[in-house]
């Protein structure tokens, strides 16, 4: 079984996250980290190929230098990474973005598309859609669980009431939850074979995606202005000495809250 | 001149660190109170390659390089040093000798189970007479029948004691101006060793007392040429002065991690005592020596990794790490004020755990001495 992650670069959890007022971007100068539930996707990735053969590539758009964050994941087990980079590609969207991972898809014809939830800097929570829309493909997000038998696969999927228990023929695509797993920390043997691993960094063009379809070109949101939250302000710490609820009673009341 | 860890120096130290604050923090505090070995964590440890960094693939170790090795060491004694002292002493103190002054036959049999962590190992320099003064062995090993015979005892040894113990390599007088590397495994009469010691710190690691009387191995046991021992163990100590000043960094960059995240907390006169220059200096100061002990202990490992002369550098990150790791801790307790005394706060383990970097593995004055004695005084 032939087993497609995608995976996206995020700022590492201990950066300072911070807009770029001139681009209007996200600053990505700070330490890179592989975007948390991806870390999920990829451990689901590994543990299907281990129980029924294959490989896993680890597929992902963006900056040359997101291939440090991919070679985490060649360390923990999978086969090969293939880095869509290009100076055109920056500033995509979700549209835009949908559209060069569904392409490049398209060429590797995965069985199995897996998918973090959602990424921890931009949260959209719904690239895993665009893209199985754009390969016609059936889609299940939020799963917790996943088996794979024969051509179909059944993922358990988390709702706010409980769990919904859903099959699809392959191919198809799976944003996986932070509860499908424990990712695997990568072992040293696997941190040192990483780099011997196929890493290949492709242009739009060796890719076969049009340039004019991502990047500002493609996307059909433009960012009119950034700004960061406004400051906390009117804030009061309370110490629970047995009296912090109605004292916070007594606060939203004051507020005029309650 | 290039001071960017490789992507792979960079992967090896996010990974340990991840270890490190989720599966070792959580349970750090209670080892300590109970004293516990940490036979668990060592297994995971194993099981990621991290108790045999820089021995060879072909043994079952991780290949890896000694910067790398550095790193992780430094990792884990930002959260605890117990498992840090258990990983580098079975590296750098119980593996090396074997790995460095093994003859193939001898790799082939102790190293695979060494390197990949399967079993701990010990070695036995320090004596209950013999400590700075190490040539001053009183163990004696006699070549009787085919067998050298060992009678005397060793202070002070990690790792000796564990449930994953496999033996140690001790120092013993072998003639009468002569001394000579032997390895003992564990369960062979006449080898006896002692309860868990009480320490003040590092209490979740194993120090053992070890007793031989009459205690027979193996002619083949003997490390290397006989009478070799002393340049053997001197080897072995400048190696392993980078994994412990690896430590002092370490615990300097942990005991600094708490006192800021209290500093930024903790609220008196109405504000965060980290906005008062008082604190805030203290950290400023503290930051700058843990940035300049990283340096030094950087330094000795490249230099070791070339292949060029580094004792004189191990000597000296030895020293200042040790140093300053005590500097920083003290400083990092006293913004804690009154809660830093207490057992519940971590810093106060950080605080009984750092003074041992001063004296194990050289102490001070012995840094002093070999650093002098580089310096041709």
């Amino acid at each position: 079984m032939k087993i497609a992650v995608c995976v996206k670069q995020v700022p590492d959890a201990t950066v300072h996250k911070r807009l770029d007022p001139s681009t209007h971007r996200l600053d990505r100068s700070g330490e890179g980290a592989l975007n948390p539930t991806d870390l999920n996707a990829v451990e689901e990735a590994l543990r299907l190929r281990d129980a029924h053969g294959g490989e896993v590539a680890i597929l992902s758009l963006g900056p040359e230098r997101a291939m440090d964050s991919l070679r985490k994941a060649l360390a923990m087990g999978a086969d090969r990474a293939v880095l869509v980079s290009d100076a055109a590609a920056a500033g995509s969207d979700l549209v835009a973005t949908s559209h060069a991972l569904a392409t490049a898809l398209g060429r590797e014809e995965p069985d199995l598309v897996l998918f973090g939830q959602q990424s921890s800097d931009a949260d959209g929570a719904v690239l895993w859609a665009a893209v199985a829309d754009r390969l016609r493909r059936p889609m299940v997000s939020q799963v917790a669980e996943l088996t794979i038998e024969g051509g179909t696969l059944t993922g358990k999927r988390q709702t706010e009431f409980g769990y919904d228990v859903i099959s699809a023929p392959l191919p198809a695509v799976v944003a996986v939850s932070d509860a499908i797993n424990e990712p695997r920390y990568p072992s040293l043997k696997g941190i040192m074979g990483a780099k011997s691993k196929p890493q290949e960094t492709v242009s739009l063009a060796d890719a076969g995606i049009e340039a004019d379809r991502v990047g500002e070109a493609g996307s059909k949101t433009t960012v009119r202005a950034v700004a960061p939250p406004p400051a906390k302000s009117d804030q009061v710490k309370l110490e629970d000495d047995g009296s912090a609820a109605e004292k916070i009673v007594e606060y939203l009341a004051e507020k005029r809250l309650i | 001149m290039d001071l960017d860890l490789t992507s792979e120096q960079e992967l090896i130290r996010d990974t340990v660190r991840a270890f490190a604050r989720e599966r070792v923090a959580p349970v750090a505090e209670e080892l300590d109170r109970e004293a516990r070995f940490p036979v668990e964590l060592v297994r995971e440890l194993a099981e990621l390659g991290l108790m045999g960094i820089p021995i060879s693939e072909r043994y079952g170790g991780a290949g890896g390089d000694t910067v790398s090795y550095a790193i992780a060491i430094e990792e884990l004694t930002r959260i605890d040093s117990s498992v840090a002292i258990t990983v580098a002493a079975h590296t750098s103190l119980g593996t090396m000798p074997i790995n460095l002054f093994g003859s193939d036959e001898q790799k082939e049999r102790w190293l695979p189970d060494l390197a990949s962590g399967r079993k701990l190992a010990a070695f036995g320099l320090t004596e209950p007479d013999a400590g700075s003064d190490a040539g001053a062995t009183r163990t004696t090993a006699e070549l009787r029948d085919g067998s050298w015979v060992v009678n005397g005892s060793k202070m002070f040894i990690t790792n000796a004691g564990t449930e994953l113990t496999w033996g140690v390599t001790i120092t013993a007088r072998t003639g009468e101006d002569e001394i000579s590397n032997i390895v003992v495994e564990n369960g062979t009469p006449g080898y006896e060793i002692s309860g868990p010691l009480h320490k003040l710190g590092w209490k979740a690691s194993d120090t053992r007392e070890l007793t031989f009387a009459d205690c027979a191995v193996p002619e083949g046991n003997l490390l290397g040429p006989r009478g070799e021992g002393f340049h053997q163990f001197l080897e072995i100590l400048d190696g392993g002065r980078i994994s412990v000043a690896a430590m002092g960094v370490g615990l300097a960059q942990g005991a600094y991690d708490l006192a800021d995240a209290y500093a930024r907390e903790r609220r008196q006169f109405g504000k965060q005592i980290g906005k008062f220059q008082a604190v805030a200096f203290k950290l400023a100061d503290m930051a700058v020596e843990i940035e300049a002990g990283r340096q030094l202990v950087s330094k000795a490992a490249w230099l070791k990794d070339q292949g060029r002369p580094f004792a004189l550098e191990a000597a000296m990150a030895k020293l200042y790490t040790g140093e300053l790791s005590h500097r920083v801790v003290n400083q990092a307790l006293q913004i804690h004020g009154g809660y830093g005394f207490m057992d519940e706060f971590p810093i106060s383990r950080l605080y009984r755990d750092q003074k041992i970097l001063e004296i194990g593995e050289g102490t001070n004055e012995v840094q002093r001495m070999v650093i002098a004695k580089h310096l041709g005084l």
